[in-house]
Order: C-alpha cells, then sequence, then structure tokens
C-alpha cells in the first residue's frame, strides 16, 4: 500500500505589509517577559491531501500554481510549498 | 440607465445599491453569483459584505465565480465597474486592480462616519463630485487597510488613479483621519483606464438625509452623468 501524500503551504506576509496581528502578539510577549523577541510574523498554514501514488512533481506544479492563483495573494504573501 | 448589482453568498449591501440606485431614478437588478452573464447592463456594482465569508481572504473566492468572468469580460470591454468594501477587495483579488486590502492597524473593525476628500474628479465615478466638497460617508470593515508596493503606488500616482483619500471634517489628510491606516490614507482607486473604481466607504448608505447624509449620492450621480454624455457622443 502507499503512503499517503499531504502538501503543506505555509503563507506569511511580505516584509514589507503592516503585520498588525503579529506586531500586537510581540508586544504580547514582550509584556509577559519573553525577551529577545524581535519579529512575529503571523501567517497561514495550509495542508492539502493528496491521493495515494500522486505523481510528486506534477503536484509541486500544479500547487504552485493554485498558491499563486488562490491560496495565497501575491501582492501581499509569501509561501513557502512541502510535499511529502 | 441599468445598474447590475452582484449578489454573491453573504453579500449584504445588496439591496442597499439597489435602493440607492432606484432611489436616484434609474433601474437596478440583482445578478446571483453563479449566473456566467451579465444581461443587458450599463454598469456593474461589485457590493459589500463578506462574500463567502471571507474564508482565505477578503473577496479570494469571490472573484473564481462564474458572474466575475463575465465581469472581467464588460470591464475589457469598457464597462463601468464599482466595488464598495468587499467589493472593492474584490476587484483587487481579480486583478481588476491594483494593490490589496488588509486588516485594519489596529485590528478593530470600523463602523463610523468618514470624510472623503475627492482627489481628481476625471473619472467617470467622481465628475459630479463640486469642487472642494468633502464628503460624509459611512465605513463598516475591518480589512480596509490598502497597500500595493512602492512601484504599484509610484504608478497609481503618475496615472491620477488615487480617487478618493480619508481626511479631516476639514480636507486634512492627517493620520487620525485614517481610520485603518491605508497607505497615503488611499480610500478608493480606479484603473489606469479609468472605468473600475473600487472604495472601502460606502456611498449607496449615504444617499438621503434620512440616513444622516446624500452625500454619496455625487459618486452615482457622476456615473449617470458619465454614461449619460457617453450615450450622446455614440448618438453623434
Amino acid at each position: 500500500m502507499r503512503a499517503r501524500m499531504k502538501a503543506k503551504i505555509i503563507i506569511t506576509p511580505k516584509k514589507a505589509v503592516l503585520d498588525p496581528q503579529g506586531k500586537t502578539v510581540q508586544n504580547a510577549l514582550a509584556h509577559m517577559g519573553y525577551t529577545g523577541v524581535t519579529g512575529v510574523h503571523i501567517g497561514k498554514y495550509i495542508e492539502i491531501d493528496l491521493a495515494p501514488g500522486t505523481d510528486k512533481a506534477a503536484a509541486e506544479k500544479a500547487l504552485n500554481e493554485a498558491a499563486h492563483k488562490l491560496l495565497s495573494n501575491p501582492v501581499i504573501e509569501d509561501y513557502k510549498l512541502e510535499i511529502e | 440607465m441599468n445598474f447590475t448589482v452582484l449578489q454573491f453568498p453573504a453579500s449584504n449591501c445588496d439591496q442597499d445599491a439597489v435602493h440607492a440606485v432606484r432611489l436616484l431614478g434609474h433601474s437596478a437588478r440583482l445578478v446571483w453569483h453563479k449566473d456566467a452573464s451579465l444581461g443587458d447592463t450599463d454598469v456593474v456594482i461589485v457590493p459589500g459584505g463578506f462574500s463567502y465569508g471571507d474564508y482565505l481572504r477578503c473577496g479570494a473566492i469571490a472573484r473564481f465565480s462564474p458572474v466575475m468572468q463575465a465581469v472581467k469580460q464588460f470591464a475589457d470591454n469598457g464597462g463601468l465597474v464599482l466595488g464598495v468594501c468587499n467589493g472593492f477587495q474584490v476587484l483587487t483579488e481579480a486583478g481588476l486592480l491594483p494593490g490589496a486590502l488588509i486588516r485594519n492597524r489596529d485590528l478593530q473593525f470600523h463602523c463610523e462616519n468618514i470624510y472623503l476628500k475627492t482627489v481628481t474628479t476625471d473619472s467617470p465615478f467622481a465628475n459630479r463630485i463640486p469642487a472642494g466638497k468633502i464628503l460624509r460617508v459611512p465605513i463598516a470593515h475591518g480589512e480596509g487597510c490598502y497597500f500595493a508596493d512602492e512601484e504599484t503606488l509610484a504608478k497609481l500616482k503618475a496615472n491620477n488613479q488615487i480617487l478618493w483619500q480619508y481626511c479631516d471634517a476639514g480636507g486634512n489628510l492627517t493620520d487620525t483621519a485614517n481610520p485603518n491606516g491605508a497607505l497615503q490614507n488611499i480610500a478608493g482607486i480606479c484603473n489606469e483606464r479609468r472605468n473600475v473604481a473600487g472604495l472601502m466607504p460606502h456611498p449607496e448608505r449615504a444617499c438621503e438625509p434620512l440616513l444622516g447624509s446624500d452625500d454619496g449620492k455625487w459618486i452615482f450621480e457622476s456615473v449617470f452623468a458619465a454614461l449619460g454624455e457617453k450615450s450622446v457622443t455614440q448618438a453623434a
């Protein structure tokens, strides 16, 4: 039996984009006494289940396209795609 | 004049838009997001609301609706398209307008009246706004902070595509008058061709004194005038 395949996509705000959530959490961490935190960036994590036996290269190509078109907005976000 | 107002699951300003257009003496009808055709229309309004529950990103899912393909084609042919609030978000996600709308800088949902300065009346959406008139219209959004990269911003300015900016009652572009942290107080923009515009404030909710302001009507009057002029030129 073939192992299940999974795609993991991590979406983060671009550096130039205001991230008020990250900033607020960073402030909260500082208030709690966690020192040395120089930045917090809040994004999204998407897990996609793929049919067993999916061709990895083809899935990567398709998911990159999907990440660009729908899953992330390239104007404000970067993403990282991993298939395992 | 025929206005088409799109209706997505969780649109909630669609009826307001229809009401405003009819109140101002023109006809408006709703078109469901699954319809692939707009029918006979002069203007398309992409209304406010929370299309598809704002899942993933505001407007991200709505842009793939069958009706949005028709809107794209309508816009490509020079048709007038106005996006209000969530409609503005949908138009940026669809690539019909540059930039993006992100979370308000204070993370709060803002529901209040704001003041708008019209940067240029050179657009079908602003041509009738009296010179120097500051518009008082409501906003109601959590993700209205306009963002664009520097290159896009420079292009917007060079082409005079910034239509409205948040200001105080005196017309000053202050930081306190900016409700959401939008770059350069930007509240509304248009595309390079000037036939597609979007704004976060709600002109359709401010078209009669009973609602506290009728300043929003100037935006609709501008559209009526733009189309009136167009049909006159076509007839000549």
